[in-house]
């Protein structure tokens, strides 16, 4: 569990510029401007529908999009996409878990950008892929089946994959949105710990609010695709914005890890 | 099949014997090489074995110029060498095509009833088979009998035209191109059955052909698929592992450094030359290549780059069982192998199935 292991290349810095996108002539993004320091974890928010999710595969380069997405300084656009692999990983709202594939092949496809294609995996790949496990406490399913692990097992088989990438940055689509409040709680406490020792970028989305505000240290709210508030999430977080860009009303309560957000009922007539 | 045990372990204990490949795949090949010389063996006028492999040896050998004492003579060798030979070796090959084909669909479009007839290759196949026999003045181009060449370009084009209709109409989108595959699958059958019905005298020949036989096979079908079949095998095993990452999903491909769009076009056009080369020998077989991958993937799990040479291996395996079940049924008569990969690979795979919901 040493900090600066083999699966710990240290964060990247993350700039988004006049980033815009849409679903044909349907506009989603207008002109995001995002920047997340090495070693920070940005959240985005925002309502249903606000583009949270197609700003992460915009950044990522899956969506076609206008604009420039730096990682330290370099322009994704003009990476190979293997070259992009080894620096962004990414774990989907709903990952795809193939039938009758074992956690460890699983994990070990986040090897794919380090080896040629066609290559089995080298001594190298399993070592990483094994410290990875270990670290995520896989180790005791490995010979297991995927689809036989439980919801919380399969996210930190996803993020596992994600992490045997040797990423700089880690983008998560809503990872907690399959799960309990408890499991929740353990995976974010784990990107956490992954932060903290490696020094890993996190750029995740997030619609609950409260843990948005508990765990990450920037907060942007996207609204009608654009970003309408970015900051702290003491500055994010305000009964005000909630009402405005979420139709909610709700109170800002503040406490010693971060702010947490009360829904309130309206008076009862 | 002698493999069933160490891959069928439930999921809890699943062995770390899993994990290897070589077992499973030299008992496939070990299956196929028995099963050709079963093929061999066994028909209308009975071999002796041990002179067959004599024979064999004798003939394989010939070129550095040695020789074999004896081999079988006269008839004997000529049912060998010029009917039962080339006859078992086509089956494998066509067998071996089909079910890598299939495999690698079932992979391309995470399908498990994907065939390789999905994308309009049959019924090009058959549309092309039927306009020839209907209306064509000549037997043959050159060589190459002309059933065999139209089922071919007709095999080539219907899976060219679901593409084209697939990409203009959806990208790389999946459901599109199999819908658009549906679509010109229907089309190209009406077209056949048009043909068809208008030429009632050719029915029989017609369905004949559309049911699939290998019982005219000879060295030169072999000849004529084998280079199609070897390069579009070598380019589908090669692609075993990028299969493995596009079964995670297109986004998490992208974001693994694989192209999901370019993997998916490389891969379809070697499945569907491997499809249109057996086609063309051997009219529609059925079931073979929709059936073998998940019998593999039921031995040996759901990796491609497992699936993918076992499947090639079961499925050559299986098609000279399968054909020499053909010729023995009913002899002198022949059925058609078609009906034959149903009739065994059918209650074969409902067990299967019955099985594996047994286990769980």
């Amino acid at each position: 569990m040493s900090a600066g292991g083999p699966t710990s290349p240290g964060g990247a810095r993350v700039e988004v510029v006049g980033l815009s996108a849409g679903y044909g002539r349907t506009p989603v993004l207008d002109s995001v401007r995002l920047t997340v320091e090495p070693g920070g974890w940005l959240a985005v928010i925002g309502p249903n529908g606000s583009g949270k999710s197609t700003l992460l595969r915009s950044v990522l380069g899956f969506h076609p999009h206008e604009g420039q997405v730096r990682v330290d300084g370099v322009p994704t656009s003009g990476m190979r996409r293997r070259e992009r692999a080894r620096s962004m990983a990414y774990a989907p709202q709903a990952p795809v878990l193939p039938d009758g594939v074992l956690t460890r092949d699983y994990v070990t496809l986040g090897r794919t950008p380090h080896r040629a294609l066609l290559a089995a995996p080298r001594a190298v790949d399993r070592e990483v892929v094994a410290d990875v496990m270990d670290r995520l406490e896989l180790g005791a399913l490995a010979e297991r089946r995927l689809s036989t692990l439980s919801g919380g097992e399969q996210q930190r088989a996803v993020l596992a994959r994600a992490l045997a990438q040797q990423p700089r940055v880690l983008f998560l689509d809503e990872p907690t949105a399959a799960l309990d409040l408890g499991h929740a709680q353990q995976v974010l406490d784990l990107v956490d710990l992954l932060r903290r020792q490696d020094g890993l970028t996190v750029v995740s989305t997030l619609h609950d609010l409260t843990l948005a505000g508990q765990y990450a240290d920037r907060l942007a709210l996207l609204s009608d695709g654009r970003v309408v508030a970015e900051g702290t999430p003491a500055d994010v977080l305000t009964a005000q914005a909630l009402s405005t860009h979420y139709g909610a009303r709700a109170q800002v309560v503040h406490g010693p890890s971060g702010p947490a957000v009360l829904p309130v009922r309206s008076a009862v007539p | 099949m002698t493999t069933t045990a160490p891959g069928t372990a439930g999921p809890a204990t699943a062995p770390a014997t899993r994990r290897r490949s070589w077992p499973a795949l030299t008992g496939a090949a070990l299956a196929l090489v028995l099963a050709l010389l079963a093929g061999v063996w066994v028909g209308a006028l009975p071999l002796p074995p041990g002179a067959v492999v004599v024979t064999l040896l004798d003939r394989l050998v010939a070129p550095f110029g040695g020789s074999v004492p004896g081999g079988l003579e006269g008839t004997r060798a000529a049912v060998l060498l010029e009917l039962r030979l080339p006859r078992v070796l086509l089956a494998s090959l066509v067998g071996a095509g089909l079910a890598v084909s299939g495999a690698a669909y079932q992979g391309v479009f995470r399908n498990p009833l994907a065939d390789p007839y999905l994308l309009g290759a049959a019924a090009g196949a058959g549309l092309g088979a039927t306009v020839v026999i209907a209306w064509s003045p000549v037997q043959s181009v050159g060589p190459i009998g002309i059933v065999p060449l139209a089922a071919f370009v007709g095999a080539l084009v219907g899976v060219g035209c679901a593409i084209a209709l697939g990409t203009v109409a959806g990208g790389s989108h999946t459901p599109t191109l199999l819908l658009a595959g549906v679509a010109v699958a229907a089309f190209l059958a009406a077209g056949q059955t048009l043909v068809q019905q208008a030429n009632t005298d050719d029915l029989r020949q017609i369905y004949g052909w559309l049911l699939g036989q290998l019982g005219n096979s000879q060295w030169s079908d072999v000849v004529l698929v084998l280079p199609y079949l070897v390069v579009s095998g070598t380019v589908l095993l090669l692609c075993g592992r990028a299969l493995d990452v596009l079964a995670v999903g297109d986004d998490e491909a992208s974001s693994l450094g694989v192209h999901p769009g370019r993997l998916r076009l490389v891969v379809i056009l070697a499945a569907s030359l491997a499809t249109a080369a057996a086609v063309a020998v051997s009219g529609l077989i059925g079931f073979v290549g929709l059936v073998v991958p998940h019998i593999v993937r039921r031995l040996v799990g759901g990796s491609h780059a497992r699936v993918l040479p076992m499947s090639l291996l079961v499925g050559g395996a299986f098609l000279v069982l399968a054909d020499l079940v053909a010729r023995v049924v009913l002899s002198p008569a022949e059925l058609p192998i078609g009906v034959v990969t149903a009739f065994i690979g059918a209650p074969f795979f409902a067990g299967l199935l019955w099985a594996g919901a047994r286990r769980r």
